[in-house]
């Protein structure tokens, strides 16, 4: 027993069951502006633990958890159930489609890839020209996303329509402490989500939203921000750990955040200043319940908090986000111990929380 | 009966990386040995499947020689946890990155392949396409561990799985050259029936995508009086559409240049139209890129047919062949086996004194 | 050891004119051998043994020729144009001193750069042998020259020309001469033209036709400031092959070093090439094939005139080598 604990609250584990149902979800496909199967693992998940469950217009779901006591202190959690892919923009004829990426991937990833097209998820490649036919000045140049096909297969002339949309068809693993699957930007937000609606403690009333079309400039969440008007907010998300070693052998400055290190409290991004009063607070909590923690870098990069925190009149945000290596690729890998450690501290984090931690002026 | 879909899948699932081919020689042999008379293994690997010609004194004979390695990578150094890596045979790195591959080291490990970040790098590059140098495995396994389970040289294959595409068509990687390896084992399946004239050597080769060796000293060992190659050739596809590419699902082609003996490719020509069976010509002036650079120079020279499989995504994670083509492969392969005549020689070349 | 290793770097040996340096090693290699040949292309060829029930007849193979110039040119000034013979990279050039096979000495350097930040090309480079006239120069068109570099001791490292590849054919010497027995037929040769595209084993291959092969030459390190990734290093031991750009070593070949290595406590490392391959290449795809692997001593600054090398990876090449050998083979 670490002595730093000085309370019995139990706090949260990852076992089987959660992991595959983010197996379910890493597999699922979800591709931004068209978020129906994360949609319906979350609402089949979430309903026998909540009060309310709204569709909105966009398609995000707002799902209530109602507190037990009088005027408790409302707090949004949001995770994004988006993550990046294509549209098929062009039939080609021959099973052949041309399409458009939808969120930012570097197109260094695409070529030889399998992917799944369409709600039927057909097989599909983006094929790459044999290296016997290119010439060595293409060889240094990326292979440009405008060159590339969807490639269905002969059979599939005609199958799947402009519009409909595609990602990678990665399958999830698990590999000693880590885990790897496309889309787990964001779908470990959505589980840890998931599981804290399920445990949500009765001092506070729990509003989590299931936001649509962050990938795309955190369109989503802003909406549900203003739908759910909480007191405060923490964007669950994923963020990417580029804990690597230099080509130069140089120290790597530049990591963003670590695996293994827990859970990243962010303290300013490209699009948010965090609330101080909600940093404090989740690193005491973190010191209390003897959990790891890391301070994201600060610098680019975003989460849907950035969208929160400036509707209405204002609303007090902060974003913790499970390390991740490789984001938008077609494999993330990260670590149970990471996500578990972040499912540990926002819960904590939630049983702790009172009205009185935006007493102070926020400084 | 072989079921084609069922055996070709499990040869893709295998890796059989080029100098290290007896995991992929293994079901080849077990396939082939039913079929043949004799299975001998060269001594660079090679396997050799011989069906005695049913003819007393003396007869020619053919070698049909499928290469079976594959291309992929070999770990070359180990990182902070890290892989580094080398490629076997000709791979685009471009094509490397995001790619989940399986380490065979103490055990097998799923990895991850990526680049380093631009984040990390040169300003210079940023945007670029990786060196050799700039790729690394993560097997997300703490770095004890990596280094207790991964050595240097251990093989990397390609982790994707055989996918069923429509079409009749099958998606995988080292189709380059297992396809043809198919071809040749439904080709033995057809002629088993036929008493032949001719020896008849099917050939599953070694080190094709590296040096050619296992065609090289298996040309020389068996001296065959000529040789058909089977390979997989350019399929028609986004971007590809040159002289250089063909139409998958139309049938096999059948090589003219400087690598094949002129004589060689009319008469399968001939046998084709005779077959009605749909193939196209191709024409590759000054190599053909396949066992056939090695076999023709072999000792005193040996008149080489190449026959292709169109494919796509050639040297990919997911090449793609039509099952058809490969069907129709196997069956040309058997009629030109099953006619050879003792006289055909003379027929095909003609007299060889001036 | 390294006595030896410093007699064979001082002589000149250009692929191609490898009589001087043949004639040293048959000397040296006379008192141990059975019988010794040399082949129409100059590759020396030297016996000791027979084979025994379940030897095998093996081929151990070291380059002896060297990288060098060759006149291409006289200049009316007397200034000399030359060529390569095998890589002699350009950078390594600038005021580097070379002996021709006649005697004369030159220094060579290059036209004045616009940019001193390239490198010149060995066609604006030219050898300075102190002549003023194509009539009073020592060499013509044709003349063929090594690098010349004095040989330095710097304790259990030494530095000199040629290390590429004197320091293996020191270790072959080596093994042969304390050999005590062996069940197989054993052919050691000294091959030629290795540095201009791996010729000589070629038909030495050909005509010694062996049962397994193993290869013996320098490799590269990744172990010098910003050196390019490669895990080999100077002083780790013998550097037992497993691949380079030019051929993969026979698995079997490279488990059975491995495993005698690991057995006999002998300091080994693995290697991997990215650039570069040995006779090692030619000897895998001769007739109807041979399983073969190679045996690299680690070198620094391969190709240049001062290529250094630790006396200790040779020590423990030969030690490898003499277990290998000593004793049946069972590839698996």
């Amino acid at each position: 027993m670490n002595p730093k604990i000085k309370t019995n609250l139990e706090l949260p584990t990852i076992d089987s069951s959660q992991i595959s149902l983010l197996e379910r979800l890493s597999n699922a496909v979800s591709v931004s502006g068209d978020e129906r199967e994360v949609r319906q693992i979350v609402i089949d998940s979430v309903k026998p633990y909540s009060d309310d469950i709204t569709v909105d217009a966009m398609g995000n779901v707002l799902v209530t958890c109602k507190s037990k006591s009088d005027h408790p202190i409302r707090v949004m959690l949001d995770a994004h159930m988006d993550e990046v892919g294509f549209m098929i923009v062009e039939d080609e004829g021959d099973g052949i489609y041309s399409f458009e990426m939808l969120g930012g991937v570097d197109q260094r990833q695409l070529p030889g890839k399998a992917v799944l097209v369409g709600k039927d998820h057909l097989a599909g490649i983006i094929g790459a020209k044999p290296i016997h036919l290119a010439d060595t000045d293409e060889l240094h140049a990326a292979i440009p996303q405008k060159s590339l096909r969807v490639d269905l297969g002969p059979g599939n002339a005609g199958k799947v329509n402009p519009g409909d949309m595609g990602t990678f068809a990665t399958r999830f693993v698990q590999a000693g402490p880590s885990l790897m699957g496309k889309a787990l930007d964001d779908r470990l937000g959505v589980a840890t989500l998931i599981e804290l609606i399920k445990r949500h403690p009765n001092q506070i009333e729990l509003l989590a939203s299931f936001s649509v079309q962050e990938e795309l400039g955190l369109r989503g969440a802003k909406i549900a921000a203003v739908a759910l008007h909480p007191d405060l907010a923490i964007a669950i998300d994923s963020t990417p750990a580029i804990d690597l070693p230099r080509p130069d052998q140089k120290e790597n400055s530049v990591y963003n955040c670590k695996l293994d290190e827990g859970p990243a409290i962010y303290v300013a991004d490209a699009g948010t200043i965090s609330d101080p009063r909600l940093i404090r607070f989740l690193a005491q909590t973190a010191e209390k319940y003897a959990i790891p923690f890391q301070y994201r870098q600060p610098g680019g990069g975003g989460t849907n908090a950035g969208v929160i925190h400036k509707v209405l009149g204002g609303i007090p945000v902060v974003s913790v986000s499970i390390p991740g290596r490789y984001a938008h690729t077609p494999v993330l890998l990260a670590r149970l111990a990471d996500w578990e450690n972040t499912l540990k501290l926002i819960y904590a984090a939630l049983n702790d929380l009172t009205p009185a931690i935006l007493a102070p002026d926020r400084n | 009966m072989i079921d084609l879909s069922t055996f070709l899948k499990e040869m893709i699932s295998l890796p059989g990386l080029s100098g290290y081919e007896s995991p992929v020689r293994e079901p080849i042999a077990r396939t082939w040995q039913p079929l043949v008379d004799e299975l001998s293994v060269s001594k660079l690997g090679s396997l050799h499947g011989l069906r005695r010609a049913n003819v007393k004194g003396d007869h020619h004979s053919v070698l049909i020689a499928t290469h079976m390695d594959a291309i992929g990578l070999m770990v070359a150094g180990l990182d902070d946890g890290l892989l580094r890596v080398m490629s076997i045979g000709g791979l685009d790195l471009r094509i490397l990155v995001g790619q989940m591959v399986t380490v065979h080291g103490k055990r097998e490990l799923p990895g991850i392949l990526q680049m380093i970040p631009d984040r990390l790098q040169d300003k210079s590059k940023a945007g670029s396409p990786p060196g050799i140098t700039d790729l690394f495995i993560d097997t997300g396994l703490p770095i004890n561990e990596v280094s207790d389970l991964v050595k240097l040289g251990d093989l990397v294959s390609f982790a994707t799985p055989p996918q069923e595409m429509s079409g009749g068509a099958l998606a995988g990687h080292s189709l380059d050259n297992r396809a043809s390896v198919a071809a040749l084992t439904l080709c033995l399946e057809e002629i088993r029936k036929f008493n032949l004239a001719w020896d008849v050597w099917a050939v599953a080769t070694t080190q094709e995508e590296e040096t050619l060796v296992g065609a090289r000293t298996s040309a020389y060992e068996i001296k065959p009086d000529i040789a058909v190659v089977v390979d997989v050739t350019f399929a028609k596809g986004p971007g590809v559409t040159d002289y250089h590419t063909f139409a998958a699902g139309k049938g096999p082609t059948i090589g003219v240049g400087s690598n094949m003996h002129p004589a060689l490719g009319k008469y399968f020509k001939t046998l084709a139209d005779e077959m009605d069976l749909p193939y196209a010509m191709e024409y590759m002036p000054k190599s053909s890129g396949t066992d056939a650079m090695a076999i023709q120079v072999s000792e005193e020279g040996i008149p080489c047919a190449v026959l292709g499989i169109p494919l796509r995504y050639m040297h990919t994670p997911l090449e793609m062949v039509v099952l058809k083509d490969i069907q129709r492969t196997g069956r040309l392969l058997a009629r030109f086996i099953t006619q050879l005549e003792t006289d055909t020689m003379e027929k095909i070349f003609g007299e060889r004194k001036a | 050891m390294k006595e030896l290793i410093q007699k064979l770097c001082e002589i000149s040996g250009p692929s191609g004119y490898e009589n001087n340096i043949r004639e040293a090693i048959k000397k040296e290699v006379t008192p141990y051998a059975d019988s010794i040949e040399v082949d129409p292309l100059g590759n020396l060829m030297v016996r000791k043994g027979k084979k025994t029930e379940g030897g095998l007849r093996i081929l151990i193979s070291a380059h002896m020729d060297e990288i060098g110039v060759i006149v291409t040119h006289v200049e009316k000034t007397g200034f000399v144009r030359f060529g390569n013979l095998g890589a002699a990279f350009p950078w390594y050039l600038p005021a580097s001193r070379v002996l021709f096979l006649n005697g004369t000495r030159g220094v060579i350097n290059s036209e004045p750069r616009e940019d001193n930040t390239k490198v010149s090309t060995i066609d604006q480079s030219y050898i300075d042998v102190g002549a003023s006239s194509p009539e009073d120069c020592p060499v013509k068109i044709g003349d063929v020259g090594v690098f010349e570099r004095p040989f330095m001791d710097m304790g259990t490292r030494v530095a000199s020309k040629a290390m590429d590849n004197r320091s293996s054919c020191a270790v072959l010497i080596e093994t042969l001469r304390q050999l005590k027995k062996s069940p197989h037929e054993l052919v050691f040769l000294f091959s030629v033209q290795e540095e201009v595209g791996i010729r000589g084993a070629v038909t030495a291959s050909y005509a010694i036709d062996p049962d397994l092969g193993i290869a013996v030459d320098v490799t590269s390190v990744g172990d010098t400031p910003s050196a390019k990734q490669m895990e080999v290093g100077l002083g780790k031991g013998a550097a037992i092959k497993i691949r380079d750009s030019g051929m993969l070593c026979d698995p079997r070949v490279v488990r059975w070093m491995r495993e005698t290595a690991e057995k006999a406590s002998i300091p080994h490392q693995m290697e991997i090439l990215r650039q570069g391959s040995t006779d090692a290449y030619v000897i895998q795809t001769s007739r109807s094939g041979v399983p073969t692997g190679a045996i690299s001593i680690p070198c620094r600054y391969v190709h240049s005139p001062s290529e250094v090398v630790d006396v200790k990876d040779l020590e423990s090449s030969v030690q490898l080598l003499l277990k290998l050998i000593g004793g049946p083979v069972q590839l698996k």
